[in-house]
């Protein structure tokens, strides 16, 4: 990690880094991605371990944040059964923009082995999924790799804080 | 006491109740008629020390009459010695009356029964769904109840 200086910044002198703005917010929103703790099923077990001293999350800026006021990312992580939806629901509208939604393993993507009455069959059903894991449940590298491709993801964005603040719109990635 | 003793006693209070014992591998099961089951319990807990309801569920036998069995485990904390009581309960206008008042913890599992079986419980002090959502339609643990919800089409198969 550290900071990368993009192939666009230049160096005026010591101490004085030219850069757009998108790369700075990119790099700043990137690199200090806080999860909500926020648990379901045995995927919140891997989700603890990739957090724990072995895997540590923290090197990487990500810091499990206990509201989902200070929290950037949801982790869906294990099943997701109808009952638990509003309440899901209730604390993503909570986090403050902008918000990621990553959904961790097979019942977070698509219900999984529960295909029952009572199991929402892949969290996208309400929310908008940034990042699929696969894997029941997904190992802490599997998360980590998603977690990176999410990082990706953020660096790719054009102009969203300049449309937060109301400059211009958004501009979307050509796929 | 021994569980035929206990038997035989309920079958002195209760002969008209009683309708089949059957004892299998050490473990002895009453079937009672639903009628009596509040004044059975009471005497097991009273009389025999039964102070611990270990569970209460249902049973859905479909296709034979009568379709349900409430099943009570009992369980004496002094002596170790376990017990089982069952009543059927018909399809129609299912409903049987609440031990709650014999043994608190019959409180939840009655609203459990009634949750997933649609099992109502006569007298119960607060009979709503404990696991459903509240608005739930439907009792999903009846053998008639599409495993997938009655919204989608059913599962036929990996290769279909």
């Amino acid at each position: 990690m550290g900071i990368e200086q993009p192939a666009a910044s230049k160096t005026l002198g010591s101490g004085f880094v030219t850069t757009s703005l998108d790369k700075l917010v990119n790099w700043s929103r990137a690199s200090s991605m806080w999860p909500l703790t926020f648990g379901l099923a045995c995927c919140a077990i891997e989700m603890m371990a990739t957090g724990a001293a072995r895997f540590d999350l923290d090197r990487m800026g990500i810091l499990f944040r206990a509201s989902p006021r200070q929290a950037d990312v949801i982790i869906i992580a294990g099943t997701v059964t109808k009952k638990m939806v509003p309440v899901i629901q209730t604390v993503y509208e909570q986090m403050p923009e902008p918000r990621y939604v990553i959904a961790m393993g097979a019942c977070a993507s698509s219900g999984g082995i529960f295909d029952t009455y009572s199991t929402v069959q892949g969290v996208d059903e309400f929310l908008p999924v940034d990042v699929y894991i696969p894997g029941c449940p997904p190992r802490p590298e599997g998360l980590l790799y998603g977690l990176m491709k999410l990082q990706d993801k953020i660096r790719a964005e054009r102009n969203t804080f300049g449309a937060a603040i109301g400059v211009g719109d958004v501009i979307q990635n050509k796929a | 006491m021994s569980d035929q003793a206990i038997v035989e006693k309920l079958k002195a209070k209760f002969s008209s109740e009683v309708l089949n014992v059957v004892e299998f591998r050490g473990e002895t099961t009453v079937t009672v008629n639903k009628e009596q089951i509040v004044e059975i319990c009471t005497f097991m807990r009273d009389k025999f020390g039964f102070n611990l309801l270990c569970d209460l569920c249902g049973v859905d036998y479909m296709g034979t009459s009568p379709r349900f069995m409430v099943v009570y485990n009992l369980y004496n904390i002094a002596t170790k010695k376990r017990i089982r009581i069952k009543a059927p309960v018909e399809e129609k206008n299912a409903n049987i009356d609440t031990v709650s008042t014999v043994w608190g913890t019959a409180n939840w599992h009655e609203r459990e029964c009634w949750d997933l079986m649609g099992i109502k419980f006569n007298n119960h002090p607060d009979l709503r769904r404990i696991l459903m959502p509240a608005d739930w339609e439907g009792h999903p643990l009846r053998k008639d109840y599409p495993v997938q919800g009655p919204d989608r089409e059913p599962y036929q198969g990996r290769l279909s």
